[in-house]
Order: structure tokens, then sequence, then C-alpha cells
């Protein structure tokens, strides 16, 4: 049922919780897959990844790309994702399935090529009008001026026509909608600067401002490029980690199986759920004995008996048995679709965020043409009605002002700390997620599968013989149960060979059996192994007359206690809010030291708490990886979900963490705050400038050699002040 | 002065022609892995002749 919840292009969280239909209908090509590797980061990675997987049979070819962190490979039809992702692990590498469908919209990044060409463009011009205008700022005169300054004309122009387009289009939008956005103060400064320079030069006239137009439109297109490069990748994650089941049900009817789209299956339907199989529908069991994962949907880390008539909800997962259900709900009136109208009231009442960005050219746009209309104004009443230098001082002036630095200020700063948070393996899907992650001063956390691995650990295993070991490592190996692989596992990690066992079979619902020696022998829960039932999660196993007990407990994730730790030094308010019971949350509270918890909380509960914890003027950090947490992702202020996430709670976070260490949200904070002071420090190093250079223009004393100097020196000192962050 | 009448065609054609070089770069997607790209030279699988994506 996963599949169902493949974030759409938009990266709409309440689309994607619910089933889409259309997606049933695509066709897996096989050919080309592609798999996120979060921890390649050398060379050595990448001769690894592409001969070890050249090596592996059906692979035609593999190919990294260490940016995106990925691996594309061309292989055999047969050869799936999964086959691929194994062999990465021996390798030591982790891997997760791409969904390169969904890929390759990104992939074949046509604006951003389009924004790149532009650029390319502009710089040469610059260059070239540069070597020019070097000859006019030394001195060149009478006839050599004019020369010079139609040659940069006739290279300015046709530029300023092909890689200012971005601009005058978006000054074009924002004029019919009675905006006035940061595009038409750069257009009209970009256009009357050119068309005041055509003047000039074929006046003769001692200066032309094709350099600076030029100049301009060029760090600008650095500025907008970034920001697409930013956005692009923000697109990419929120597609990025789709599973790669499709949408489909097994329907029974007439006694055969036959597979059909989950918009197809009507209440009343039987539908058969393999072992390992997500249920796709709410219903009820009626046939088969089983044990189902419900840890994404409740945060529950055991395993819940199911016999004939236990009700299943749309994103549990069968653990042991094959299961036969009754639909009682599917589509608009499942469990997931009600959860996906819970998600979606939660993002309208989240209020759009104005970023620093907007507020800056909220102030800046009106200012800048107003302020060269009153040095017109003012120059035309001293100089007594001089048309030609009025203009001339108003579009210094325009050129000053405009915001150059400005237009790198922030994608500079952001380039520069998504691709530091994108190296610790924190993947940005959200433009604004940095400035609202900046503001946060309370950190909630949910625990199973996301301060845990949500995955069990045997805990006792020097308590017993190295037979019992042996004979539970056999046992163990033939069933796909949690408790069962964990505990096969950390016995393998161990150097323990498996007992040799005739005749395994698999109780559904119950454990794994077979004949040791000459004795039978049990694997499996207390009641059928003839145990007493201890306290904690455990396994039993049964030697003849003699029971051995395994408990288990759930193993913390990497960086779990060092982030915790790291939030709490710097200040944050730390929650943890489980649907797990009370004992458990309570244990890992005090483990890691979290004084505020809460146990039992269904999803409404979770976004409730984080809705009254905003009422109260906190500005909150969820952190969560189930169907139950979506809804308070979307409620917090800003959201982060590990790559192990169902689909719907990536969709709908605004960061995604790649690897399995958690530790890097504790750096991303620290990082976000810094740049969103690198953010204002950038304004106030080109509000600097302008501070000097705007009263020199109205003045009438700027010279395009000083208009260069200007726009060049803040552009640069802006962007040296972003790589800080690095 | 003459010899401005060289050196400014010269100028513009050695800048169209890096120019040029760049929607190549561009074309062939040369700025797909700026980072991979970086470290691969330190590997010396494919030293004759670079690697073509679509082998």
């Amino acid at each position: 049922m996963t599949e169902a919840l493949r974030p759409p292009p938009s990266g709409c969280p309440a689309c994607a919780v619910a089933p889409a239909a259309e997606q049933a209908a695509r066709v897996d090509t096989g050919a080309r897959l592609l798999l996120s590797l979060p921890t390649i980061h050398c060379a050595g990675c990448i001769s690894a990844v592409e001969r070890g997987l050249a090596a592996h049979p059906g692979v035609r070819s593999a190919r990294v790309n260490l940016t995106l962190k990925r691996v594309s490979v061309d292989a055999d039809p047969q050869v799936t994702a999964a086959d691929i992702a194994a062999a990465l692990d021996r390798l030591g590498f982790e891997a997760h399935e791409l969904d390169a469908g969904l890929l390759s919209q990104t992939e074949t990044d046509r604006q951003g090529r389009d924004l790149l060409m532009r650029l390319g463009v502009a710089g040469f011009a610059l260059m070239n009008i540069m070597l020019l205008s070097v000859g006019v700022w030394s001195g060149a005169d009478g006839a050599t001026r004019d020369l010079f300054h139609m040659i940069s004309g006739a290279i300015a122009l046709p530029t300023i026509a092909f890689a200012g387009q971005p601009f005058f289009r978006g000054a074009w939008s924002a004029l019919r909608g009675g905006r006035l956005g940061m595009d038409v103060p750069i257009s009209l400064g970009i256009v009357l600067a050119a068309a005041i320079s055509v003047y000039e030069t074929f006046n003769s006239g001692a200066h032309a401002y094709f350099d600076a137009a030029v100049m301009l439109t060029f760090f600008l297109l650095v500025g907008r490029y970034l920001d697409h490069r930013a956005r692009a990748l923000a697109r990419s994650a929120a597609q990025e980690l789709a599973a790669l089941e499709v949408p489909r049900a097994l329907r029974l009817r007439d006694g055969t199986e036959e597979t059909v789209a989950i918009s197809a299956l009507a209440v009343g339907d039987l539908v058969r759920v393999r072992p390992g199989g997500r249920v796709p529908v709410d219903g009820v069991v009626t046939e088969g004995r089983s044990e189902v994962d419900r840890s994404l949907l409740t945060g529950e880390t055991l395993p819940v008996v199911t016999a004939p008539g236990a009700q299943l909800s749309a994103g549990e997962v069968n653990l042991t048995g094959p299961l036969t259900v009754r639909v009682t709900a599917a589509g608009r009136d499942s469990s997931l679709h009600r959860m996906a109208d819970l998600v979606a009231a939660a993002e309208s009442a989240r209020t759009r965020y104005t970023t620093l960005a907007d507020r800056a050219a909220r102030a800046y746009a009106p200012t800048i043409p107003l302020l060269s209309l009153g040095a017109f104004f003012v120059w035309m009443w001293i100089s007594g009605g001089d048309l030609r230098l009025s203009i001339n001082v108003a579009i210094a002036t325009l050129i000053i002002t405009c915001p150059c630095a400005l237009g790198l200020a922030v994608p500079a700063v952001v380039t520069a700390a998504s691709g530091r948070l994108f190296r610790k393996g924190l993947l940005i899907k959200d433009g604004t997620a940095l400035e609202r992650l900046a503001e946060v001063d309370t950190v909630v956390f949910d625990k199973t599968g996301t301060l845990t691995m949500g995955t069990p650990v045997p805990d006792n295993l020097d308590a017993h013989p190295e037979d019992a070991l042996r004979v539970a490592l056999a046992l163990a190996d033939g069933s796909s149960h949690p408790l069962a692989r964990a505990l096969a596992g950390a016995l393998r990690a161990r150097g323990l060979t498996p007992a040799a066992i005739e005749d395994p079979r698999e109780a559904p619902g119950y454990g794994v059996q077979g004949l040791w020696q000459g004795q039978e022998v049990r694997l499996g829960r207390a009641g059928w192994v003839g145990a007493t039932h201890a306290a904690t999660t455990g396994a039993y196993l049964s030697l003849g007359e003699a029971t051995h007990s395994f408990t288990f407990t759930d193993a913390l994730r990497p960086g779990a206690e060092d982030v915790v730790a790291a939030l709490k030094a710097q200040g944050k308010a730390v929650w943890l809010i489980s649907g797990d019971v009370a004992p458990a949350v309570a244990a890992m509270a005090a483990r890691l030291g979290i004084a505020h918890w809460q146990a039992g909380a269904l999803p409404q509960d979770k976004a409730a708490r984080i809705a009254a914890l905003q009422a109260d003027g906190h500005k909150v950090l969820m952190v969560g990886d189930g169907l139950n947490d979506t809804v308070a992702l979307s409620a917090a202020h800003v959201s982060i979900s590990p790559a192990s996430a169902l689909d719907a709670a990536r969709a709908a976070s605004d960061m995604v963490l790649l690897g399995r260490d958690i530790g890097p949200i504790a750096d991303a904070v620290r990082t976000a705050r810094v740049s969103v002071r690198r953010i204002r420090e950038n304004f106030w190093q080109s509000g600097l400038y302008n501070a000097v250079f705007v009263p020199l223009a109205l003045l009438g004393l700027c010279t395009p050699l000083w208009a260069a100097v200007a726009m060049s020196l803040s552009s640069i000192t802006v962007s040296l002040n972003a790589l800080r962050l690095k | 002065m003459d010899v401005l009448a060289i050196l400014i065609p010269v100028t513009l054609f050695l800048g169209l022609l890096g120019l040029g070089a760049f929607f190549w770069t561009l074309r062939k997607g040369q700025y797909e892995d700026p980072e991979g790209d970086a470290r691969r030279i330190l590997n010396d699988d494919y030293d004759d002749r670079p690697k073509r994506d679509d082998e």
C-alpha cells in the first residue's frame, strides 16, 4: 500500500496519502535502475561501487553521480533494484531504491540548462565588453571611444535581448498581475541603461552603460540559476525516494487470484495478502493466521497476532502467513483517506511563510524607481531643464541601486548551506525550510522508526548455551518474522553456524518448528513453545524439556543520544510523542534524557499537541517517520523525516535524512541559524554599498566605471560571505 | 591604432570560440556531476580516453 503513497511531483502530502489510481497504469521499464547512495563521498567509493556492480551478473553498466549521490544502473530486466541494493550493502554502502520514472522528469532539467545557457552568453559578452570598456576607462577618446561603444552595443543588445528574458518575463507577469516584484526594477534598469547607452553612443557621449547592463544581467542570472538549482533539488527530493511497488492488490474471485488496481476494489471483495506484503485496504481477516506490523501506522514496535475476524487497516505489513481479507472500506472511505483529509486540514492551517527575501524585495522594489525618478526631477530643476544630464543621472542611480547583491544574497547562502547539509546526509525539500528551521525552539521526536531503528535487537544472547543458539539460528532462518530475522542476524554476526534441522516448518502466527537430533524444537510464542511469558518483548525456544527465552530491545538509531544532547545544549525543548505504550516510551525518554513525553498518542493527539505548543508561541520542529506522524509533520513549523519513512511522511516533511544516522539534525539546526545570519549580513552588506554609491550617483558623479566597481565588489563580497558556511 | 582593426575581430572571434565550447560542454552534460568528475581524476580505470555515459 505504500505504493499508493508515492509523493506526486507537486510534493503535496495530502495528495500523496490518497491512493493514486492513475499511477497503477505505469509500467516498469526495468532496464534502468536508480539508487540513492547517501554514504558515498570519495573517489574510492566511486570505483568500488562501479566495479562492484559491473561484476554483478546481469548488470551492463553502472555510473555514479557523486553530486547527487546516486548510481544509475543499466541492467537486464530480471535484475531488480532490491538485488542491486543488496549487492551494494555487501560492498558496505547503504542504498535506497529510487523511482526512475519520476526522476526522469528532473533529470532532464530543461529550465536549468536554459538558464545556464543564458548565463554563459551573458558571461562571454561581459568579458568582451569589459575589454573594450577598460580601453574607454583608460582614456580612449573621440572616434576610438565611439567605435568601442558601438562594438559594445553590438554585443550587448542581442545579449540583453536573449539573456535578460527571464527577468522581462517575470516583470511582465508581475505588471499584469498588478504587482511590483523584484523583476520590474531589474528589467527597468537593464532596458533603460541599454537605451540611454544607444542614445549616448550615437551622440558621441562620454558614458555608455552597456557594460553595466550586461554585468547586471550576468550577476542576476547567477543568483537566478543558484535559486533554480536549489528549487530543482527540492523538487527532485520530493520525488526522490518513492517506493518501487505499484499500487496493486491480489483479488480472489471464484478461487483464482487476479492482480487489479486498488481503485478497482469494492467493499465485499476478497483480497489475498502474501507474507511481506502491505495490506492494501481496510478489511476483516476471513482466513489465515499471521502477525501484522503496525509500526508505521501506530508506532507500536511489536507485531500483532491476527486471526479470522481481526480488523486490518490499509498500510499494515503482513509478516508470517498468507491472509485473506474481506474489504470493508476502499478508496475514499479507507483509513488512509481519512488520514489524507487530516493532512490537508493541517496543511491549510499552516500560514504561508514570508521569507527574508520576500520582505527585502517588498521594501526594495518600490524604492528603486522612486529614487531615480526623484533624482531625475531634482536634476531637471537644478540644471534648468537639461534633459540629457537628468536622464543620465537618473539611470546611473537606477543601475547603482539595482539589487545585484540582493539577488545573490539569499540563493548564494541557501546553495552553500544545502550543499553542506547534503554532504552530511540531509536533503532540503522546501526552499524556505532553512529559514523556518532557524526559528525553531522546540523539537518533537517520534519514537519508533525515528529515534529507534524500528527493528528489534536481542539483548541476552550471552545467557544461552551455544547449542541453543545454533538451533535458534537454524529455526530463525526459516521465518520472515522481524524478531526471527533480528535473532538470525545477531547470531550470524557472532560467527555462529546454524545447527542441522530436519523438516523445518513455519506455523503462521506461532513460530517455527523442526527436528534436531531426533527431538522436536520450536522457536516462537511463549504459549506455543511451552515457556512462561516474560514481561518484555521476546521469542522463546524449546529444546526438548528445556526452554530458553530471548529478549529484545529496539535499537537506538545511530546519533540519537548525541542529537538529543546537542539540541538540549542549544537550548531547545525536546519532546517525545509516540503511539507506543507508556512503559516503552518512558524508558526511551529516560534513556535519552528527554523530560517531556507522551505515550499512546493517536495521529490527532500528536497534531493537537504540536498545535498547542505553537499556540503558546513556540516554533516546533517535528521529526517523524510513520503514517501516524504525517498530520503532525504538516502541522509543525518545520519537519524532518528519515529516508526509511513512509512516502506520505516524507512528502509531508520539509527535509529528508538520507542516511541511518539521525545526528545531522542538530547540525542542521545550527547551520540554519548561521545561514539566516549570513543572509542578514548579506542584506546589510548590499545596503552598505548602496549607502556609499547612491549619494555619488545622485550627485551625478557616478561614471560607468564606478557602477561596475560597485556591482562586482558587492556581488563578490556577498558570495564570499555565503561561502564561509562551507 | 591600426592594430585595433585586427585585434578587435580577434577578441570577438576568441570570445565566440569560448562561447561555442561552453555550449558544447553544456549539451554534452558535462555539468551534471561536477563533484564526481573532480574525484574521478584520481581513478586510473579509463585513463586512455574519457568514459562515455552511453557506453
